[in-house]
């Protein structure tokens, strides 16, 4: 299977990676590459399969109690936010 | 007297306990070790030199107040994919190259409380993604056999770091075989739990349904008494298993009479080395010669785990990583236009190609009219993968092959290509799709290079899984072989 540098723009965008033009045919080359070897999947005959859901057999998705167990620590997480002000974390304007 | 620091966690265990030696010396050694050698191998992201000399000081006087447990004073690294609370947590990228981690990961705690000491972070390919530790932003480890070799990887800084005996062990991860790979490559002793078995909290998610924590060290006796520590139900993972831990250290000498052993037909195929083929029959012939038997198996669809797993892996990587977006943590790119642009720019220039590479598949198995094509077949296919598993295992005990198709390959050997690359995980990576435990141990040497041998159980199936290696390692010494350049 084969993509294009359309493919790949469109994939980029919606992944929300900037790719530098130098990039771009790197990942098209590569990408078609992967798509290749996962192309190898429809050897196999998976009509009558149900997709696996977990690894463990029998396992379920456990739900704890609807409690609170954090405390505030907002001070401790932000240290490592790039931009805060005021206890907020600061993003270039969206609404004009 | 052999060098302190080649000893095992047991013997370094045994002589803290004895008071021949305290947890403060013991963690000097090993960092003026670290010291050394690092500028060699590369195997650390940071030495966290500071907190180690705090934590061994706090280990000696537990000892002296008579609290100690078994593996109190013990030193250790941490991969870098483990939170640790106030130390650097890269996980080998760019954009968390300035992260200090608010939390401990649970196997940090865990074994923060049993009165292990951290000596440091060990290097590894940007997110665990790679076999060869040449993703990591921080630099490629080395192989200590051969430094123009890759260690293997993900977990390539802490199987180079036991391999060179700059620590005695290192907690490690496993998504498609980055522990059992580099342990392979590194020729030491590399064990992967089963799914679930072992917290997944604060480890940075890179495929949650497949990445699971373990250990690297010298012995599958060293990896029962780590595992022991770090194992257990912990609320905060989801996927966590509610079962209780057994004594991995009392099984191990269990006698191997009337153990059923298959050898994977798949794995013995024309891609295999020759000579890792040779050193592989040779370790069959000693656990028979312990009393096992040993019967061919076959696992058909095995063949497609690595293309079964390029659909998996990158689909979870690729909504793991969306948490990435310089706003609450992480690296940000400069002068940002707009929100879009802050969003695409702060991860065009945080992540590496191979992590991006990862995400982007991701995304397109994932897209609208790709999703069944790609994503539900993958997971149908995994189930036949995981049933041919379970077949195996109403035939035999553990199932045995080769960790890797040859012994470690050059530095830049397979960057041209990533499918290349991702052929070298071809018979780890089955036991992450199936949820099944597996350990690497040394088997031989191939022109001075580590050859690994593969032992795969079933669900849980651990304290066998370590009794046949320990077992083997009764009767051979490839384990205690070490590389000439770091004795």
């Amino acid at each position: 299977m084969s993509l294009n540098r359309r493919d790949i723009e469109n994939i980029a965008l919606l992944a929300r990676l900037a790719l530098t033009d130098a990039e771009v045919p790197v990942y098209v080359e590569s990408l078609s590459r992967i798509m290749g070897l996962i192309g190898e999947l429809d050897r196999a005959d998976t009509s009558q399969i149900e997709p696996m859901a977990h690894p463990l057999p029998g396992q379920r998705q456990r739900l704890r109690a609807d409690a609170v167990t954090e405390s505030d620590q907002h001070q401790l997480y932000q240290t490592n936010a790039p931009q805060v002000e005021a206890g907020l974390y600061l993003v270039p304007r969206v609404i004009e | 007297m052999s060098e302190l620091y080649h000893k095992t966690v047991a013997e370094l265990a045994a002589a803290l306990r004895a008071e021949q030696v305290s947890s403060v010396e013991l963690t000097r050694a090993f960092l003026s070790r670290i010291e050394q050698h690092q500028g060699e191998l590369n195997a650390f992201i940071s030495v966290t030199a500071s907190a180690a000399l705090t934590q061994a000081a706090e280990a000696d006087q537990r000892r002296a107040a008579g609290h100690a447990g078994p593996l109190t004073g013990v030193p250790i690294a941490h991969k870098d994919i483990f939170c640790t609370k106030g130390e650097l947590t890269t996980c080998g990228s760019r954009i968390l190259a300035n992260f200090v981690s608010p939390y401990d990961a649970t196997v940090v705690e865990r074994l923060r409380s049993a009165g292990v000491v951290m000596l440091g972070k060990t290097n590894m390919d940007e997110f665990a993604m790679g076999s060869s530790n040449e993703t990591s932003y921080f630099g490629p480890v080395r192989n200590p056999w051969d430094t123009a070799r890759v260690p293997g990887g993900s977990s390539g800084g802490s199987a180079a770091a036991v391999a060179a005996r700059l620590v005695p062990a290192a907690t490690a991860t496993d998504t498609g075989g980055s522990i059992r790979q580099p342990a392979a490559l590194c020729g030491v002793t590399g064990l992967k739990p089963t799914y679930g078995r072992v917290s997944r909290y604060g480890m940075i998610a890179f495929a949650s349904s497949l990445d699971q924590a373990g250990v690297i060290a010298q012995t599958a006796e060293d990896a029962a008494l780590l595992l022991g520590a770090m194992a257990g139900f912990d609320p905060r993972d989801s996927t966590s298993v509610e079962l209780p831990v057994p004594d991995y250290s009392a099984a191990l000498t269990s006698p191997l009479k009337g153990l059923k052993i298959g050898v994977l037909k798949e794995y013995f195929d024309k891609g295999l080395d020759r000579d890792v083929e040779q050193h592989l029959r040779a370790a069959l012939d000693v656990l028979r010669s312990q009393g096992a038997s040993i019967k061919d198996v076959s696992l058909p669809n095995l063949p497609l785990s690595v293309p079964t797993y390029y659909v998996v892996a990158p689909a979870e990587c690729s909504s793991n990583l969306a948490r990435f977006d310089g706003v609450r943590y992480g690296y940000r790119c400069e002068n940002p236009r707009d929100l879009m642009d802050l969003y695409c720019r702060s991860r065009g220039e945080g992540f590496g190609a191979e992590v991006k590479r990862r995400i982007m598949t991701g995304t397109y198995v994932l897209s609208a009219g790709y999703y069944d094509a790609f994503y539900l077949k993958a997971q149908r296919v995994r189930q036949l993968i995981s049933a041919d598993f379970e077949r195996a295992f109403h035939e035999v005990d553990v199932v045995i092959g080769p960790t890797t198709p040859t012994p470690a390959f050059e530095l830049g050997a397979k960057t041209h290509d990533p499918v290349t690359m991702y052929l070298n995980d071809i018979y780890t990576i089955g036991a992450n799709l199936a949820g099944l435990p597996g350990i690497s141990i040394p088997c031989g040497l191939v022109q001075d290079l580590p050859v690994g041998l593969q032992i795969v159980g079933p669900h849980f199936g651990e304290e066998r899984v370590l009794n046949v290696a320990h077992r083997y390692q009764l009767e051979t010494d490839w384990h205690r072989r070490r590389p000439a350049r770091f004795e």
